[in-house]
């Protein structure tokens, strides 16, 4: 009785299609394997620019559709990041410090192995010893399980904690901005384990790759990125397609009423809070091989906000308006952080955009709520027919339910 | 006939006010009931605690044949148990379609992943068809209830209670901005799920529950004044008190 996924949901296929042209494009006007026109930082930051645009899919979920406006979210992205940043530089300064220890006269043991590597890594924040939570840095595998479990663990517990005692709206916003918070203090701390404000780097080396030159590396991530990211949009829009999709809707828009149909909100909430931590993890753990470095910093409260600034620009509740919005504003702020936008000089004052920047963004951001609350995705409904109901003028009867002037006319 | 619901001895209080004071009620498993009484007397309240809204101070709520204790249940339980609450104002999906309203409400299964993995089957379309045709709805099945008009969202949203098909309908003013054709139809409706469920109307207007025609009970101050027909309860002294002042 139902049409196809893809019928109903013509979306998709135009963004995959839109995504996978993309990728070949770059691909093709890249350095590794086309013309040479992009230049490897480019393909770099165009490949992050994807797992940007997947976080931002991750939040259209959580806060457009489901309601929850979770200033948090960063912080999985940054757990992803560290759990696949440890196995990265695990391997590489292991095969460092075995390169080394092969010209001693005695082949090396295990142990000293370690403690080469324990200096090697620990060292600048004093210490020598490999932390315990790096127990499982030296299995690619086991790693890529953590980038998902962790963050997922944290999210689970977390959203448990808060949506059991029915904490929403702006406090809950309060409360995940103060996870975030906490998270990015601890991990400053030199004992956490993770290096403390050092953070991981050297991430853009591929343990055992390294003869291919980062090109080569920086297209691999570009594809893979787009394909979590081309991924990513289809199982959001599978999520929110169907009944799950209409019920989390009903959650974001009469909570109370959804609890009296029988549906356990907490429940959906908690799906969706923690589904959503899943995909904000896997863009980072994409994201900071691309990046080379991350260092607590990346999970402060403030990366979180600009998440939700990006899919109010974009558009939240639809998902191609969460991508644009994270890959226009990102973009942009690449441009106009990098210095290669042009000084504005008025005489008696110049404006550089390094330091006006926030200041634009912040204002863009203001008359979007204002002015366009659809975003730039709402541009596309001026020609696709995709009307809000307005129930203006006058009543026509007596009553207040009778139709009104305008419902007449149409 | 058996006992759905039984209240007894429900106490609520909020800040020193006590909404409710030792108040019991109970109703059969295919009966109407309209609840009637002044502003503050308690009939808000009173639902709040059947669906699990408010927790009472005191007094037991018991539900069905296995007499389960309803106190100890989260609203969704008691929602999935059978107890279906229509709220005053009409609270539907606006931003959804008057089919995605119904097929939420279906009676189905409710837990995340099975609603993940649901598709829409022949069988449940034809069932929200049924219902959309029983509430006028039909034609306006692919619209977003949004642009439904005010009488249109009521009905609306009796369709939805009677699609998760309830053993106990709580329905707070119906008729409340509702033209008198509109009116008779609702009352329509009423009747008819009354014959196999019970139906529990607050109401204020009484030539609404004169039409109704059912057991009356009057509620004042938090707890029952009178109870019975309605010819009866407005004989009553003290409810013309209570109701024309003193």
């Amino acid at each position: 009785m139902q049409r196809s996924f893809f019928m109903r949901n013509p979306s998709v296929l135009i963004f995959i299609g839109l995504l996978a042209l993309f990728t070949l494009l770059v691909t093709v006007f890249s350095e590794a394997f086309g013309v040479g026109v992009i230049s490897t930082s480019l393909v770099k930051t165009l490949g992050k620019t994807l797992c940007l645009c997947l976080i931002a899919i991750a939040m259209d979920l959580v806060w457009g559709y489901c309601g929850i406006l979770s200033l948090g979210h960063f912080a999985f992205f940054g757990l992803g990041g560290y759990m696949i940043g440890m196995w990265l530089m695990y391997e590489r300064t292991k095969a460092i410090v075995v390169s080394s220890l092969a010209e001693a006269p005695l082949p090396p043991t295990a142990d000293e192995i370690r403690d080469g590597i324990g200096t090697q890594i620990f060292g600048v924040v004093g210490g020598a010893e490999i932390p315990p939570i790096w127990f499982f840095a030296d299995s690619l595998f086991a790693q890529l399980v953590l980038v998902v479990t962790i963050p997922g663990l944290l999210a689970l517990i977390f959203g448990w904690l808060a949506f059991r005692s029915r904490v929403t709206g702006v406090y809950l916003s309060i409360l995940t901005q103060a996870m975030t918070l906490a998270l990015a203090l601890y991990l400053f701390q030199n004992d956490s384990g993770l290096r403390g404000n050092n953070g991981l780097s050297g991430l853009q080396n591929l343990p055992g790759l390294d003869d291919v030159p980062q090109a080569t590396i920086s297209i691999w991530f570009l594809w893979a990125s787009a394909f979590a990211l081309g991924l990513g949009y289809l199982v959001a829009a599978w999520v929110v397609g169907g009944k799950f999709g209409s019920v989390v809707r009903g959650i974001r828009d009469d909570e109370a009423r959804v609890r009296f149909l029988g549906y356990h909100v907490e429940s959906y909430k908690l799906v969706v809070f923690t589904l959503t931590a899943i995909i904000a993890a896997i863009a980072g753990a994409l994201y900071y091989p691309q990046a080379g470095i991350i260092n607590p910093a990346e999970i402060a409260p403030i990366a979180s906000i600009y998440l939700a600034v990006w899919v109010a620009i974009g558009g939240r509740g639809r998902l191609y308006g969460a991508v644009i919005g994270a890959a226009f504003v990102s973009l942009v702020s690449t441009w106009f952080t990098g210095g290669q936008a042009p000084d504005i000089p008025l005489g008696f004052y110049t404006i550089q955009w390094v330091d006006w920047w926030l200041v634009l963004l912040g204002l863009s951001f203001v008359l979007v709520t204002l002015l366009a609350p659809q975003g730039i995705g709402g541009l596309f409904d001026l020609f696709t027919n995709r009307k809000t109901p307005e129930r203006g003028g006058a009543d026509l009867g007596p009553d207040a339910g009778s139709l009104q002037e305008k419902e007449a006319e149409q | 006939m058996s006992t759905l619901l039984e209240v007894s001895g429900i106490s609520v209080t909020f800040d020193g006010f006590r909404a409710i004071n030792n108040l019991s009620f109970q109703i059969g498993s295919a009966e109407m009931r309209a609840i009637i009484g002044p502003n503050g007397a308690g009939k808000t309240t009173f639902m709040d605690i059947v669906t699990g809204k408010t927790r009472p101070d005191e007094g037991r709520v018991i539900w069905g044949e296995k007499s389960v204790n309803l106190l100890k249940m989260s609203e969704s339980q008691i929602a999935r148990a059978g107890v279906g609450r229509k709220f005053q104002r009409p609270t539907v999906f606006e931003d959804q379609t008057v089919l995605e309203n119904l097929i939420m409400a279906l009676k189905n299964r409710r837990r995340p992943f099975s609603v993940l993995g649901y598709r829409r089957s022949a069988e449940d379309v034809g069932r929200v068809e049924v219902l959309a045709e029983e509430i006028g709805l039909k034609a306006e099945l692919p619209r977003k209830a949004g642009e439904l008009a005010h009488g249109q969202k009521q009905w609306l949203e009796i369709g939805m209670l009677l699609a998760q098909e309830p053993r106990l309908l709580l329905v707070d003013e119906p008729a409340a901005g509702m033209s008198p054709m509109e009116r008779e139809q609702t009352t329509a409706i009423l009747v008819e799920a009354a014959k196999t469920r019970a139906v529990v109307v607050v109401e204020h207007d009484m030539e609404f529950v004169r039409r109704l025609n059912c057991k009356v009970t009057v509620l004042h101050e938090g707890s029952v004044l009178a109870e019975g027909s309605l010819d009866h309860v407005t004989a009553n002294q003290e409810v013309i008190d209570v109701y024309l002042g003193r």
